[in-house]
């Protein structure tokens, strides 16, 4: 599904991530940990298309397609979705009517007629409670005045709504407590079909007890330099990252 | 009609034209009047037009305006059409009085001046001066006095016609009167009119005033409102300017409020070649309320200049200013905030705020909040920012899978809608979202589409996105 090969990014000049490899095979959750600053957001920007991140050498391929000749919308229509580390605020753009115009410019993408209303509206519902907010959020701004958690729930929300082929969660779980963790990890898994991939990006091990990943990586310094089951993640959460560090 | 010999300069022209006929000019006039007049002839005279030496046009060069020729009527024109065909209004459900300015000179289909059933008087200025020879010649004089620019003072000798409104006191309009300038001409044309809106104590009135212009000739127009709120009047006033490319407008409106007035003003520049409005807040009376907001969009050349003042004399004002624009191509804007609390103003608030979003690195923004406070109690603060749109929100957006150039549409309709939401009358806000987003899509010129008295029929026009909901 998501093939990365010897994929080399730089921002202004400054090289993030050098020589990574990866690949997601549909069906398959992955997690993505290390250390601060060795590429894992710059790894999700580069997936998303943020032209602030140019790819110097390598390739990312999605289903078949260069995502290099792509631009982020074309990607979101591909079925990438990126939830933010920092969800961005947007004053005086309705929820409602974002994630709306979001699904119609993605179904027009893929040649189909805009959302009829009545199904709009009861996926919204539907989505709401799986993830636990009210329509005092929907209708207001997107992101605008959220607390931290409710901006972490709004991009869940967002994604159940989008229904992506291929979820990256750049931190999602930082400054959630239990609870919200929960509701997240239950996005999640709602997602979680033999058809879609889901990578998450974490610092903790505590949010794959609630999302049971399938490959566990370890990111430094720009590279991939341990993979394993879910039980790395226990390894490091006991060992921290020296030990992989030499 | 009087043809302007070309070899002056334009202040030479008006001189000239001002000598040989100030006769005609000022045949309505009161003694008093003609007086102003003729002090407001010299002064212009001796000040000229504003250079940019003038600290409060230092960022707008008249140049290019003063350097063409004009023809200024100095009799009303003959209509070549009825009234009703170029008064129609077609925003649904808003139900307005009209008047209009045809040229500048005032055209009704209600005659020159009439009693509305509510009390309300509304007529000519050349009518006034015969029915309240006494407001006018304290406009005249107000207006004679002011040493602020050379502008003003033409317009005092020139002035001959324009809107009057009374509202008499304790009597709230039940309808939204609304004052249409159109100008329409096949030659370049200088007109200079004088609208005078006189509120009794504890009277309410909305206002929308548009600028419009009917085809892509050059004019020059030169106008002064002065409205004056009694103790405890309500207005709500909008003003909505959408002139060609060629055309300059300088407009002054003067608002003096009395004890307990509300005042909110709202500008929405949409298009033209030169905008300046000067808007001048005297805050006369205690415990007066002003709210003060603009929205400009422009392109290519255009240059538009918000100048406030707002004069805080006495103590328990608030104002409130918010301007913000979009500046694109070689476009340039100019706003100067000026607060200035007198020493006696005790327990002033006064906000401002001024926000700029340049397209294009070739656009150009002058801004200066400022503040001057001689009272020791008060709240006051000010703020501009001049910036891009924001890459990190567009990035967002688009990663949600919506184009870049809608999600770039989002962001400036999002940026314009705080100051579009400030309008109250929900027919008239509704239209102006329209106009905006038109306006925003590159969809608005003033031939196909004015705001009130279209001559096509309006088209259509679908969004890629709906923002109907936003």
């Amino acid at each position: 599904m998501l093939i990365i090969k010897d994929l080399n990014v730089s921002i202004q000049d400054k090289k993030i991530i050098s020589g990574l490899n990866l690949e997601v095979k549909a069906g398959e959750v992955h997690a993505i940990m290390g250390p601060n600053g060795t590429g894992k957001s710059t790894l999700a920007w580069a997936i998303a298309g943020n032209e602030a991140y140019t790819i110097t050498g390598g390739s990312i391929t999605y289903r078949g397609r260069d995502l290099k000749e792509l631009s982020p919308e074309e990607r979101a229509s591909e079925g990438i979705f990126l939830g933010f580390q920092y969800p961005v605020e947007i004053p005086g753009v309705s929820m409602t009517n974002f994630i709306r115009t979001a699904i119609n410019e993605q179904r027009k993408y893929r040649g189909l007629q805009p959302i009829p209303a009545p199904e709009f509206l009861a996926k919204m519902e539907e989505n709401k409670k799986l993830v636990g907010i009210d329509s005092k959020l929907t209708n207001r701004s997107v992101n605008e005045g959220f607390s931290g958690g409710e901006k972490k729930k709004n991009e869940i929300f967002q994604m159940a709504m989008l229904e992506p082929t291929l979820a990256i969660l750049d931190e999602t779980d930082s400054g959630l407590d239990i609870d919200a963790l929960k509701v997240v990890a239950n996005g999640v898994n709602k997602l979680r079909s033999k058809d879609n991939a889901i990578i998450v990006i974490t610092h903790y091990q505590r949010l794959l007890e609630y999302i049971v990943p399938d490959f566990v990586h370890v990111l430094y310094k720009g590279r991939i330099v341990k993979s394993g089951g879910k039980e790395l993640a226990l390894e490091l959460e006991e060992k921290g990252y020296e030990w992989l560090k030499n | 009609m009087e043809q302007i010999v070309k070899t002056m300069s334009l202040k030479e022209q008006l001189s000239d034209q001002f000598q040989r006929h100030r006769d005609i000019i000022g045949r309505n006039d009161t003694p008093l009047i003609a007086q102003a007049r003729e002090q407001a002839f010299h002064r212009f005279m001796e000040q000229g037009f504003p250079s940019d030496h003038l600290e409060r046009w230092r960022n707008t060069d008249l140049k290019r305006t003063l350097s063409l020729d004009y023809d200024q009527d100095i009799v009303a024109p003959a209509l070549n059409t009825e009234v009703s065909n170029l008064l129609r209004c077609n925003i649904p459900h808003f139900d307005t009085f009209l008047v209009s300015l045809y040229n500048g000179w005032y055209i009704s289909e209600n005659g020159s001046w009439i009693t509305r059933p509510d009390g309300i008087v509304i007529g000519s200025l050349a009518q006034a001066i015969k029915h309240f020879s006494t407001l006018v010649e304290e406009s005249f004089a107000r207006i004679g006095q002011a040493t602020r620019n050379g502008l003003e003072a033409l317009n005092n000798a020139f002035a001959q016609d324009g809107i009057f409104i009374y509202v008499p006191d304790h009597v709230s309009a039940d309808q939204t009167i609304q004052i249409v300038s159109m100008v329409d001409h096949d030659r370049n044309l200088l007109l200079q009119n004088r609208n005078l809106i006189i509120m009794g104590k504890n009277s309410r009135l909305k206002l929308v005033h548009c600028d419009d212009s009917l085809n892509q000739q050059p004019s020059f127009t030169n106008t002064i409102t002065e409205i004056l709120l009694g103790e405890g009047a309500v207005i709500d006033h909008y003003k909505l300017q959408n002139i060609n490319d060629n055309s300059s407008v300088i407009s002054t409106t003067l608002f003096h409020q009395e004890a307990n007035s509300q005042l909110s003003t709202h500008v929405t520049v949409l298009n033209g070649g030169l905008i300046r409005n000067d808007i001048y807040v005297d805050m006369e009376g205690e415990n007066c309320t002003s709210d003060i907001c603009g929205l400009y969009l422009v392109d290519k050349n255009q240059h538009v200049d918000n100048q406030v003042q707002v004069n805080h004399l006495k103590p328990y004002g608030t104002s409130n200013q918010l301007f913000k624009g979009i500046i694109d191509d070689h476009a340039r804007a100019v706003f100067n905030g000026h607060v200035h609390v007198h020493r006696n103003a005790q327990k002033t608030n006064a906000y401002q705020s001024n926000k700029n979003i340049l397209l294009t690195d070739k656009a150009t923004v002058n801004t200066k909040p400022f503040l001057e406070i001689y009272a020791d109690d008060v709240k006051c603060s000010h703020g501009a920012t001049v910036g891009q749109l924001d890459q990190e929100a567009l990035f967002y957006i688009r990663s949600r899978g919506i184009s870049y150039d809608n999600a770039r549409l989002l962001l400036m309709y999002a940026f314009a809608a705080e100051v579009i939401n400030k309008i109250t009358i929900e027919p008239l806000r509704l239209r102006m979202d329209d106009l905006v987003k038109k306006r925003l899509r590159g969809e608005l010129s003033i031939c196909d589409q004015c705001v009130l008295h279209c001559r096509t029929k309006e088209n259509t026009v679908s969004f890629d996105i709906d923002m109907s909901k936003i």
